[in-house]
């Protein structure tokens, strides 16, 4: 009994020992906490926390400080819609800088008028700083003060790629004073970037194509990313100097299969007085891998410093899809006020050499299938071309200036996704609802209803755009001349299930129909079909051919049904039509297909309508585009609708080809149609005249060169209905008419 | 015979009582071993988890001690260093302090708690709840360590939150003296309530050297890009609202602020004059000292503050002496969607959160144009802001400890980049905006790889026989897997195997699941697999290379041949699984389709276990489980190829076909149901189209067609 009652003693011991170890902490810290806490002060008092100001206005003064866009930026000749200026050239400029200006002058920003400008761009060639560079321009500073609009660089912008020189390579010295200009420059360290205010470039080649550009290569996305290396570098090292400890110690990391580090001291003439011991070693090593292959090779790059904070090879990583991983301290990465850099980078310390093996081992194979993406994504969006990377620079700018004026911009989504900041339009809508991408949302929750609008708004609100996909389609109709054709169509659309509204574009000589809606059919119940006429000829005289798409403001809905007045198609065709397109908003989802093809012996691109086994265009005389994408083309180059205006014709294949550089995707065709026309059509010559063919192939060529590349994706394949002339009973079928026809 | 029995029995007790004592001795004995063993197995398992490394070495900073040692601050100890403007993380942050003991994450150290007194005996600085509360949550994070040694960030525990409650010159030399401080390095300073009258600095006005400051209210020019951490202005109001919302908001905009400048108040009233669209608060002016009322500006009713917020679309957040204000916690927390007036503020966690998704900026010029602006929100923009606010105030604002919390986990994603979240992870709610799709370049896949064919099958040689040999006439195909699912028999040796030009490759499994045919085999080296089951042998060539050539069109969906719709039963209230002939589909099933391998990454690794462990119990329903993960992620219908045919041969009229069972399609029905419920929705998606050659029954037009061999039955 003894021993089971020393037994129970010392259990009841342990267990009461344990519980106060355990629970000591628990609940004294609990029970005291709660005390303890609510007997501490608040922070502050709500008086403190809501302290007026002692001074009336608030003063900015901003001299003693950096600049900002508020305080050294003048918002006031800049309306809805801000144009840059570009000085006339006038002294020597670098073939590279001749492009950026070139490249400014033909966009759709530019004026030629000073006095509408909102920004200027001097032609003094600023691009390189370094009086040792054979591209250096002297005697910046006094031409840019001559400048007659200077004022102190107010309203400027000014680019730079190479600022300092040998030895320091200091960020600071310009050779000019920027004053209130700003610097749009390459290699800029965080210490000297005037936030929200200046924009950092990526340091481009001279070769860099002034439009166009290499598509991305690496289209492919295997999973896991089995490619040869993981790490490779190949570079110049410096020995002595600035920036040149990264480099020198890459040699630690090199193993010559999986770690690919190479460097070479063997550049400038007298690389042979100031090499040091590892210059053999590393030059034999160097001469083993050839660069391009192993970027083409390699699922991760370093991007280490040079003498300056960036390097040319941030932006042939990102070409090739090799994900750039950083050794460049305090670098502001190129456009990162608006570029998630996150979703394509990794970051590395300078300071941590060693532990880069480590950290790109570490990177989760899906991470690396997310990160090579977006360096495609970005690289054919803001950087394979001079253009596109002027034009980012620019679009920041103007962004700024239409938040300031109306506190909207595109939000960071749209800059980091498809298709991109460049490819859609700023003041196009405040939500992606409105625009084409390719998936949508679910729908969000119902919130609670905004209060009645009491009395109406001081001025007129912009009215914002549809929502994408929506539920009907608007049927935009070009008519020149009425037709039976013409009725029937109307008929037609007046049953389609899914029309909202019909837009007529009449342009013709005639007086235009006064068309007010469209009656149903007899057992139809729904209230007759809204039709508005739009009289091309008054409202948009001189618009040719491209007036078709201007009346987006009678549209009330994405989905546009572009039609010809005599395009035969059934009500059962577009509401099929419809319904595709519901699933690819972002596409041309029409019936007419046409192809493009490369003619050797002429050197040029060919445009065919014979009905082959693949297309790359679907004409929107009988399709629907996205109300977004007609926007984008009344925004489109000045040169592209010039020369539709010429041809007064094309602005179909320019249209596809628009879409098919944002969405980089084929069009889609529908069914078995393909003629769209009856025996009249509005062409007045033949439909198989073949000068109107020439001028359409020599359309395609002027885009092509505009581009810089040929935009237009080819596709096998076509959509039908599911029961498509399946050997079923027609009664189980939905689309049963349109099986009969054939072509 | 009754003795002998009482004998007996006692005997018995005896032996009873003996064995009893037995059993006890072994039970205690057994019960103090197990005590004893867990003991250690505790102060083991405590001395070698990361998250208190030689705790016991070091002790906890104790935060509750009530007997502070007292420190005097001499008025001629030395001052730390005024604020480094120039700093940034990679020259005033010594990196090398992070990361030691291999772990990786942040560790930081908290500076015992003393009480400073100045020569006369006055505190430096009143100790908050709120400051509190801040070293609270991080002593219970998993950052916190009690070692200074091996600390990544130094948190010095005097309480810097509001500059008005404190003596600064007295806490610089404090922190001059800090036993770690070597200029501030690596020091995280938390402040609230920079800056005093009457210019009221936008910083703290401290001399802090070279140590991070997080602090709230900061404007371009103080805030150190990529170093300081820009903090919300706690409210206290805040907390206490709840997450209910009216069914109705009265008001399109609300000004609720009493310090308005007064510039900008006779704006907002010369708007609030001509428009109903604007509800102006200010003091009421019987009590001007109630802050929990606020009376309208001209008819002087009377509203109940912060409950009016709620009533709002719209609340206006001015500058007023400092950029920030406490009412754009209580404005976030009544999911008001706040108008933000302040030029050159930068806003809390900016350098993580997308203020432009929650908020509305208007520049202090542009004050006229509030009505025109906020009138220009379209409702899609409106519900998203809506939308995101509680969600966002929640998850990083709601208390002291959550504003904490984001502090130490946006460091941590400085000194570790790769533990960082993406944009969409603190944007981006799930339930709102779904997941992201893995496959988000828009690209034609490239033909050259091919697609890999994995064939699932049991025992049927000959069938899978006849498959291979049809399937290598494909050009495209690039290798073939089978995955023999039977452990009980071996597969045929090689000599039996057809001879073909293709690499084939046979992969053993170890039980037999339905869910192998989605394993990511390494062999699978192409983008695309086309999964088969081995008596699809009715495919030709040209059907099979077309469907690839739509899969490179569509590389992010399942592209595939024999289809499935999913139908709403108004009867039973239930999904219903479809295989008739309908016009629409919304499933392919993959007993003959395309996809990408990443897809069965996801099946094997990210898809919800519950669905696997069903497919794998019930072996069944792996094809509809792959329709829904893909249709969940992308939000994208599969796309049916080509015309139907008959899936089973017709020949084959063998009843062990699982598909032929009746009990089969009612579980497969039964799946659709479990699966929308696991999802929480249903995330299939129906179209009405199928993919066909471009040249598809057309004739006459003298072209040889790309794909001629497509659709017979």
């Amino acid at each position: 009994m003894q021993a089971k009652k020393r037994y129970i003693l010392l259990t009841l011991l342990c267990v009461v020992l344990l519980y106060f170890y355990f629970a000591r902490h628990g609940m004294k810290s609990k029970r005291l906490d709660t005390n303890y806490r609510n007997n501490l002060p608040s922070f502050a008092t709500i008086e403190e926390l809501s302290e007026s100001p002692s001074r009336l206005k608030r003063n900015p003064n901003s001299k003693s400080k950096a600049c900002r866009m508020e305080t050294c930026f003048n918002f006031e000749n800049c309306g809805n819609d801000p144009k840059v200026y570009v000085y006339p050239t006038d002294g020597p400029v670098s073939a590279t800088y001749r492009k950026v200006l070139s490249v400014i002058r033909e966009s759709r920003y530019a004026t030629r008028d000073p006095l509408e400008a909102c920004l200027f761009v001097p032609a003094v060639d600023t691009l390189d700083a370094d009086p040792l560079s054979s591209e250096h321009i002297a005697d910046v500073a006094s031409r840019l003060s001559r400048l007659p609009h200077w004022k102190n660089g107010r309203n400027h912008l000014i680019f730079n790629l190479y600022a300092g020189t040998w030895p320091d390579y200091s960020e600071g010295s310009l050779g000019f004073d920027p004053g209130e200009a700003i610097l749009a420059r390459a290699s800029v360290s965080e210490a000297l970037f005037r936030e929200g205010f200046d924009i950092s470039l990526p340091l481009f080649h001279k070769e860099h194509p002034e439009r166009g550009g290499t598509p991305p290569s690496a289209t492919a996305n295997p999973f896991p990313a089995s490619r040869h290396h993981l790490l490779a570098f190949k570079g110049k090292r410096y020995v002595h100097g600035i920036g040149s400890e990264t480099r020198n110690s890459l040699w630690h990391l090199h193993d010559g299969s999986n770690l690919v580090l190479v460097t070479t001291c063997r550049h400038g003439k007298s690389w042979k007085d100031l090499r040091d011991e590892r210059c053999d070693e590393d030059n034999k090593e160097y001469d083993k891998f050839d660069y391009e292959q192993l970027l083409a090779n390699s699922t991760f790059c370093l991007v280490a410093r040079g003498r300056r904070l960036g390097s040319y090879r941030f932006l042939e990583a990102l070409a090739s899809g090799c994900v750039p991983v950083l050794l460049s301290n305090g670098w502001r990465l190129p456009f990162d006020e608006r570029i998630d850099w996150r979703r394509a980078v990794i970051w590395a310390d300078e300071r941590l050499l060693l532990q880069v093996p480590e950290l790109v081992r570490s990177v989760p194979p899906e991470r690396v299938l997310a990160l090579r993406q977006q360096t495609q994504l970005l690289w054919e969006q803001y950087f394979s071309s001079i253009e596109k990377i002027v034009f980012t620079t620019i679009e920041i700018i103007l962004e700024r200036i239409t938040m300031h004026r109306t506190s909207r911009h595109r939000e960071a989504l749209i800059w980091n996704t498809a298709p991109g900041a460049l490819g859609t339009l700023a003041n196009y809508g405040d939500s992606r609802a409105h625009l084409p991408l390719g998936v949508c949302a679910p729908d969000p929750p119902v919130a609670p209803s905004s209060p009645p609008i009491l009395l109406p708004a001081p001025s007129v609100p912009l009215i914002a755009p549809p929502v994408t996909p929506g539920n009907t389609f608007t049927a935009l109709l070009y008519v020149q001349a009425t037709s039976p054709a013409l009725h029937k169509l109307l008929a037609n659309i007046a049953s389609s299930e899914f029309c909202e509204k019909v837009v007529l574009v009449w342009d013709s000589e005639r007086a235009a129909p006064s068309l007010k809606s469209l009656s149903r059919m007899a057992g139809d119940l729904r209230d007759p079909l809204p039709v508005t006429v739009v009289d091309a000829t008054t409202h948009y005289p001189g618009g040719g051919v491209s007036a078709r798409w201007q009346p987006l403001w009678a549209i009330p809905t994405a989905a546009v049904f572009s039609l010809d007045g005599d395009a035969p198609l059934l009500a059962e065709e577009l509401d099929f039509a419809f319904r595709v397109w519901q699933q690819f908003p972002e596409r041309i989802v029409g019936y007419p297909a046409r192809n493009h093809y490369w003619d050797e012996s002429k050197g040029a691109w060919g445009y065919s309508s014979k009905w082959g086994g693949s297309y790359s265009m679907v004409l929107p005389g009988a399709a629907l585009v996205h109300r977004a994408a007609l926007a984008l083309y009344a925004a489109a180059a000045p040169a592209l609708r010039l020369a539709v205006r010429r041809a007064d014709n094309c602005e179909d294949i320019l249209l596809n080809c628009l879409v098919a550089h944002l969405t980089r995707r084929p069009p889609l065709k529908l069914a078995q149609r393909r003629r769209y026309k009856t025996a009249h059509h509005r062409y007045k010559s033949s439909w198989s005249d073949p000068e109107h063919f020439v001028q359409r192939q020599s359309c395609l060529n002027t885009f092509a060169a505009a581009w810089g590349y040929m935009p237009l994706v080819r596709s096998v394949l076509r959509l039908d209905p599911i029961l498509f002339k399946d050997p079923v009973s027609t009664l189980r079928k939905k689309y049963r008419k349109m099986e009969l026809v054939t072509s | 015979m009754a003795a002998d029995l009482h004998l007996k029995s006692s005997k018995q007790a005896k032996y009873n009582i003996s064995y009893r004592k037995i059993v006890y001795h072994r039970f205690f004995v057994g019960l103090l071993l197990f005590i004893v063993l867990s003991l250690v197995f505790t102060v083991v398992f405590n001395a070698f988890s990361g998250s208190a490394p030689r705790s016991d070495f070091y002790e906890r900073v104790n935060l509750e001690a009530v007997n502070l040692p007292v420190q005097k601050v001499d008025g001629d100890s030395p001052f730390s260093a005024p604020r480094f403007v120039n700093c940034t993380y990679w020259n005033c942050f010594n990196v090398y302090k992070c990361g030691r003991g291999g772990h990786d994450k942040i560790s930081i150290y908290i500076y015992p708690l003393q009480d400073y007194r100045t020569e006369n005996g006055k505190a430096v600085s009143h100790f908050s709840r709120e400051f509190f509360e801040i070293l609270e949550t991080i002593k219970h994070s998993k950052y916190y360590t009690p070692n200074p040694d091996e600390a990544c960030l130094l948190v010095p525990s005097i309480d810097t939150l509001n500059q008005k409650a404190f003596s600064s010159q007295h806490i610089s030399q404090v922190l001059g003296s800090l036993k770690h401080w070597n200029n501030g390095e690596n020091h995280l300073i938390f402040n609230m309530v920079a800056g005093s009258e009457p210019n009221y600095n936008t910083v703290i006005d401290l001399n802090t050297s070279s140590a991070i400051i997080a602090g709230a209210g900061f404007d371009t020019w103080t805030f150190r890009y990529g170093f300081d951490i820009s903090l919300p202005l706690y409210s206290p109001l805040a907390y206490e609202i709840d997450n209910t919302q009216p069914k109705q908001k009265d008001y399109l905009i609300i000004s609720s602020q009493t310090n308005v400048p007064s510039d900008y108040l006779a704006e907002l009233q010369g708007i609030a004059s001509s428009s109903n669209d604007l509800l102006l608060l200010d003091r009421c002016k019987n009590d001007i000292n109630d802050y929990t009322k606020r009376c309208e500006y001209t008819t002087g009713k009377i509203f109940d503050y912060p409950e009016v917020l709620k009533n709002g679309l719209f609340c206006l957040v001015v500058r007023s002496a400092r950029l920030i204000q406490s009412v754009l916690m209580d404005v976030l927390a009544s999911q008001c969607i706040p108008i933000i007036i302040a030029d050159t503020i930068v806003m809390p966690f900016n350098s993580h959160i997308d203020w432009n998704r929650i908020a509305i900026f208007i520049p202090e010029d542009n004050i006229k144009n509030l009505l025109k602006i906020v009138h220009s929100v379209s409702n899609e923009r409106r519900g998203e802001l809506y939308w995101q606010l509680r969600w966002v105030y929640e998850r990083y604002f709601a208390s002291i400890e959550k504003i904490t919390m984001t502090t130490l986990e946006i460091l941590n994603e400085k000194v570790f980049p790769l533990s960082a979240r993406i944009y969409e992870d603190w944007n981006m709610p799930e339930h709102l905006y779904g997941p992201v799709n893995p496959l988000f370049l828009p690209v034609t896949a490239p033909k050259a790889p091919g697609f890999t064919a994995v064939i699932l099958t049991y025992d049927r040689v000959e069938s899978l026989f006849t498959l291979i040999r049809k399937l290598v006439r494909t050009p495209s195909l690039a290798k073939i897997l089978v995955v023999w699912n039977n452990q009980k028999l071996q597969p045929p040796p090689a000599s039996e195997w057809p001879v073909i030009n293709k690499p084939l490759k046979v992969i053993r499994t170890k039980a037999n699941k339905l869910s192998n045919r989605f394993f990511p085999y390494d062999d699978i080296e192409t983008e695309c697999q086309l999964t088969i089951d081995d008596d699809i042998i009715m495919l030709t060539p040209d059907e099979l290379e077309f469907g690839f050539d739509v899969w490179r069109e569509f590389p992010d969906r399942i592209v595939g041949f024999p289809s499935r719709l999913h139908v709403w039963d108004n009867v039973t209230s239930s999904w219903k699984y479809h295989s008739e002939w309908t016009n629409q589909i919304s499933m392919v099933l993959t007993g003959a389709a395309f996809h990408h391998k990443i897809w069965s990454w996801y099946y094997t690794y990210k898809m919800p276990a519950e669905i696997r462990r069903w497919v794998d119990d019930n072996f069944n329903c792996e094809d509809i489980a792959m329709n829904f993960l893909v249709a969940n992620v992308t939000r994208k219908a599969p796309i049916k190829v080509t015309p139907r045919k008959k899936f089973k041969c017709p020949e084959c009229t063998n009843t062990e076909m699982l598909s032929a069972d009746a009990k089969h399609m009612s579980q497969r029905s039964a799946c659709i149901d479990k699966f929308t419920k696991i999802y929480g929705h249903m995330a299939l998606k129906s179209v009405e189209f199928r993919a066909d050659p471009l040249q598809y029954r057309e004739t006459g037009s003298g072209i040889p067609h790309l794909y001629p061999d497509i659709g017979a039955l």
